[in-house]
């Protein structure tokens, strides 16, 4: 059955090494839905957390193409209840009156969102969540005028005070 | 420490690795490397094309289980290098690419002669480097022989701006680079070992399947000693040829779209199937469904990505073929008992049947030719192919005795492999004959490594099975588009024995097998290359075959 997996790797923090592993995802034909990457707890670390899409033995495919780079010092499918998982999104929305800015606000309310800009005209909507939580919000909003979205695909980090990281 | 410049680092760097040859052309951007390498003990092979000093290092290093060198400029003279380390990529081939590059205020600029071979070579590498500082390349280079010639084996490419080749500094060269994200030799999981020696001791029909991992990781005895304990066949892939002795009464040659007939058909038969050191590629498998379609799988390899990558096995053990085999054997002869089986008895009869048959031929038989080789080589002499029906046809019926010494473009199917590649083999092992089985469209794609031949006294025979036509091609359009002949027609040009005259070469045509006889055993006392050119029918087909996508039961002979 086909559905998301997450994969948490760590990788050396260096130039050229987010090319050569997203190079790889192409070549092998793998269908990601989202990359986040950024520092990780140590400084000559980077932590990347893929959502890839397909069946459980893409995943393990891709945990082993993952693992042959030789950036790439470990990868792991996280089990979505054992772990948080998270993505922001900032929406940009058109609103032209104060009874439509009003009601977006209800909505970022309800969503637990923020605003973190506003304008005469429009406001940014910062919203922290799963990524189904994002895509419900852009759902309902869907009847304002949405100018624009930038969202930071899925991260996430095992819960408890197990850890995936270097040597275990 | 001590105070040199880049290049100068980087030749000692090669000396410490016990280089002894690199195949390769200068150009502007690597001019000092080439002239540090003048005050080197390590020879350089001129090659007339990237291409082929990339396949000369690759031939090298196959023949003789080193990681061979290649060098070349930036920009043009690195894309030239592609395919051959595409090549060697393929293949599991260990081959450590040099190129130079713009300097570094000018990378990004689309500076002459710039391209981006670090990005270009990327998916065709295990790894590549590319130094922006003297102290660096050192380590670089340690790392760089290190990755090439452990765990699975790939090219690695080491690209050098020009300022830092020149630019001098101290060099530390005790400093170490570090790969903390690579596992080099996996030991085999023992609790899986034992499950597979368990499936193995209850099998009734068992078979192994060996690939170039057997030849990878020196598995050779291990590998006779393990078959003649299960007294279980052998097929082996096109990269496996020669890890087996092919004139061993378990070996049943190759398996897959031109394999042989008794391979392809008792794999097909097999109840557990022992897959080691392969990659179960397509020109293998046949329709992958239907792949020994009643065998429990088995699958040993070093590269953990290959492990259900094609197939689903049964057990997947990640680890080199010697370890792997090594503890199955520990396990497994407490508990056989050599009998002689249903399934063994089944395989003598049909081997025998199956082997005496050769369709006949208008003209020179190929596979007639190619028994005849063997009988006039010796066992140690290396035999590389080109790509096409030469290759099928030197597959088939050149029967490889000793390890390393077939040595054919299997993975990339690379056309123009062979002859340089035969140059790379000559200069690893001087003292044995080496034969390139070429077809006629194939040489013409590196011919002008006659000149190196010639100029570096590299005296190799080249064999072209001359059918004036892309053979494969032809072959494909004859049986599977009705005929119809798109593009494959080479005329009868050029005369192969004039154009290697003219090289300084010896050139011979022969018109019968007899005189193939006489003309090959003169060629191994020259001490020059010779060229023999076979004129041969251009409706002769590589038989059997199966067609791609189809199950290799369905062979065509």
């Amino acid at each position: 059955m086909k559905k998301t997996f997450i994969i948490t790797t760590l990788v050396e923090h260096k130039p050229g090494v987010l090319s050569k592993v997203s190079s790889m995802f192409w070549r092998r034909n793998f269908n990601i839905e989202s990359i986040a990457i950024g520092a990780a707890e140590r400084k000559d670390l980077a932590r990347m957390t893929i959502a890839v899409k397909g069946e459980e033995r893409d995943a393990q495919r891709l945990i082993g193409q993952l693992e042959k780079l030789v950036d790439v010092l470990k990868a792991t499918i996280l089990n979505p209840e054992d772990a948080v998982i998270r993505e922001l999104a900032l929406i940009k929305i058109r609103t032209a009156n104060s009874r439509i800015r009003s009601d977006v606000f209800n909505y970022v309310e309800a969503f637990r969102g923020r605003t973190v800009d506003l304008s005469p005209e429009s406001i940014i909507v910062e919203l922290v969540g799963n990524r189904s939580k994002i895509d419900a919000f852009l759902e309902l909003t869907k009847k304002f005028e949405i100018l624009e979205v930038s969202r930071t695909g899925e991260t996430a980090l095992l819960r408890g005070p197990g850890s995936v990281k270097l040597n275990d | 420490m001590s105070r040199m410049s880049g290049a100068q680092a980087l030749i000692k760097a090669l000396e410490k690795e016990k280089v002894e040859v690199i195949f390769g052309i200068p150009g502007g951007q690597i001019m000092p490397i080439y002239d540090a390498l003048l005050d080197s003990k390590i020879r350089h092979v001129l090659a007339r094309h990237e291409q082929s000093a990339a396949h000369m290092a690759d031939g090298y290093a196959r023949a003789s289980n080193k990681a061979g060198v290649c060098m070349a400029t930036s920009g043009p003279g690195a894309t030239n290098l592609v395919t051959g380390i595409a090549t060697a990529y393929l293949d599991s081939s260990p081959v450590v690419a040099i190129t130079g590059q713009v300097p570094t205020s000018q990378i990004a600029s689309d500076a002459f002669q710039e391209a981006d071979i670090i990005g270009i070579t990327t998916p065709i590498t295990k790894y590549n480097f590319q130094p922006r500082s003297v102290e660096e390349i050192p380590k670089i280079v340690n790392a760089a022989f290190y990755l090439a010639s452990t765990g699975r084996r790939t090219p690695v490419l080491i690209d050098i701006p020009r300022d830092v080749q020149s630019e001098i500094k101290k060099v530390d060269f005790a400093e170490k680079f570090i790969i903390r994200g690579y596992k080099a030799s996996p030991k085999p999981d023992p609790l899986k070992i034992k499950k597979a020696a368990e499936l193995i001791f209850k099998a009734d029909k068992p078979f192994i399947l060996a690939g170039g991992g057997i030849t990878n990781s020196n598995a050779f005895r291990e590998l006779k000693e393990l078959a003649e304990l299960l007294m279980a066949p052998v097929g082996t892939t096109l990269m496996g040829k020669g890890c087996f002795p092919e004139d061993h009464p378990l070996s049943l040659g190759m398996v897959g779209m031109h394999g042989t007939k008794e391979a392809n058909y008792f794999i097909m038969k097999a109840d557990v199937l022992l897959a080691v050191g392969c990659r179960f590629s397509d020109r293998t498998t046949g329709k992958l469904e239907e792949f020994s379609p009643d065998a429990k799988v088995i699958h040993i390899d070093i590269d953990p990505a290959e492990m259900g990558k094609k197939r689903d096995v049964d057990l997947d053990i990640v680890s080199s073929a010697d370890k792997a085999i090594d503890a199955l054997i520990e396990i497994l002869k407490q508990k056989m008992k050599k009998k002689e089986s249903k399934w063994q008895k089944r395989i003598k009869e049909l081997k025998d049947r199956f082997r005496n048959e050769i369709n006949d031929s208008k003209g020179i038989s190929p596979p007639k030719l190619l028994k005849l080789l063997r009988e006039a080589l010796p066992l140690e002499a290396i035999v590389t192919t080109e790509v096409g029906q030469n290759q099928m046809w030197a597959a088939l019926n050149f029967k490889a005795i000793k390890p390393r010494t077939f040595i054919s473009s299997g993975g990339f199917g690379c056309m123009g492999f062979g002859f340089p590649a035969a140059i790379g083999a000559k200069v690893a092992k001087p003292d044995v004959p080496v034969v390139d089985i070429a077809g006629d469209g194939s040489f013409r794609m590196t011919e002008n490594s006659l000149a190196t031949s010639i100029d570096e006294n590299i005296p190799v025979i080249v064999v072209i099975l001359n059918n004036s036509v892309l053979g494969m091609v032809a072959q494909w359009q004859r049986l599977f588009y009705n005929r119809r002949y798109s593009a494959v027609n080479l005329g009868d040009n050029p005369d192969f024995v004039k154009l290697s005259e003219s090289y300084g070469a010896k050139g011979k045509r022969i018109n019968s097998l007899d005189e193939f006889t006489d003309t090959i055993n003169k060629a191994l006392k020259e001490d020059v290359t010779t060229v023999i050119d076979v004129p041969i029918d251009p409706e002769e087909n590589v038989f059997p075959m199966v067609p791609a996508g189809r199950s290799l039961k369905e062979i065509i002979e």
